[in-house]
């Protein structure tokens, strides 16, 4: 006599449809409130230095970026500031396609569209930061730091 | 038919607190890739990144940037308050309280902020 150990299911179980890839979105939450604390600090210290300082934003030139950019300090304080606004502003607008765009389409195109704004923004700006020439040859010299030699 | 009363959610701090940190920091977002770009003109020469940084330099725009300093000031002392709501143990308790710091907070911060900036914006010397 045989017996049947399980009872096959009458239908197919109910599948939740897969939204998301493992714990992203918890490392997202976790990233949002670290690089925030951290971007608070880098923020109003560029937020000092440029509009405080001085004579605040009428200081600011091309001699006056070449001046930050000889110090690596500043490099490196731009450089985590652009990667960190970058990704923290990124996702925080993810967030929001995610949230009001309701056509799977428009979510996509919204998303695609950001995606390529992020990486041609980090890219062209760390770019610029690492390959910056303080004293360009041709340019005239009151335009220049005033550190770059003369003629 | 009349439309019933009531029935729309208002959700006080909580939530008026929740919208105004979307805001600004989609105003703080959209301004960061401008800024970059902007900046980046330093690659190209020194007088194409002096005249547009110049124009960040007029009245209007210097508006524009106490307009864009003040969405930083309370994006940023209001996302202080999330992560104490997030991880402090009586957060959620005192989130209605710690918003009203945030406020009094952002009103100093901007005091002053303002003053200085308006005056290198407005004030005489350029």
């Amino acid at each position: 006599m045989t017996t049947q150990s399980t009872i096959p299911s009458p239908r197919s179980p109910y599948v939740r449809r897969k939204t998301t890839r493992g714990n992203f979105e918890l490392y997202s939450w976790v990233f949002m409130r670290g690089s925030g604390v951290v971007l608070l600090v880098l923020i109003f210290g560029h937020l000092w230095t440029n509009l405080m300082v001085g004579d605040g934003v009428h200081a600011i030139d091309f001699g006056f970026v070449g001046g930050k950019w000889a110090s690596p300090f500043w490099q490196i304080w731009d450089l985590l500031m652009l990667w960190l606004a970058m990704i923290h502003g990124t996702n925080g607008v993810r967030t929001i396609v995610n949230d009001y765009a309701q056509r799977d389409t428009t979510r996509m195109v919204l998303k695609g569209l950001l995606y390529l704004a992020f990486t041609v923004v980090v890219v062209l700006g760390t770019l610029v930061i690492f390959t910056f020439e303080p004293c360009p040859p041709d340019a005239p010299a009151n335009l220049l730091p005033s550190f770059c030699p003369t003629i | 038919m009349p439309t019933p009363a009531g029935t729309l959610y208002r959700g006080r701090e909580g939530m008026w607190s929740w919208v105004a940190h979307r805001v600004t920091g989609v105003l703080i977002f959209f301004f960061l890739l401008v800024h970059v770009l902007d900046t980046a003109l330093v690659r190209v020469s020194p007088e194409a990144y002096n005249a547009v940084i110049g124009t960040y330099q007029t009245p209007i725009m210097g508006l524009g940037e106490a307009g864009l300093v003040a969405a930083i000031v309370f994006h940023a002392f209001n996302g202080i308050r999330i992560v104490l709501v997030d991880f402090w143990a009586k957060g959620p308790r005192y989130h209605k309280v710690m918003l009203w710091v945030v406020v009094g907070l952002f009103v100093v911060t901007m005091a002053g902020f303002l003053p200085r900036h308006l005056m290198n914006v407005f004030g005489g010397g350029h």
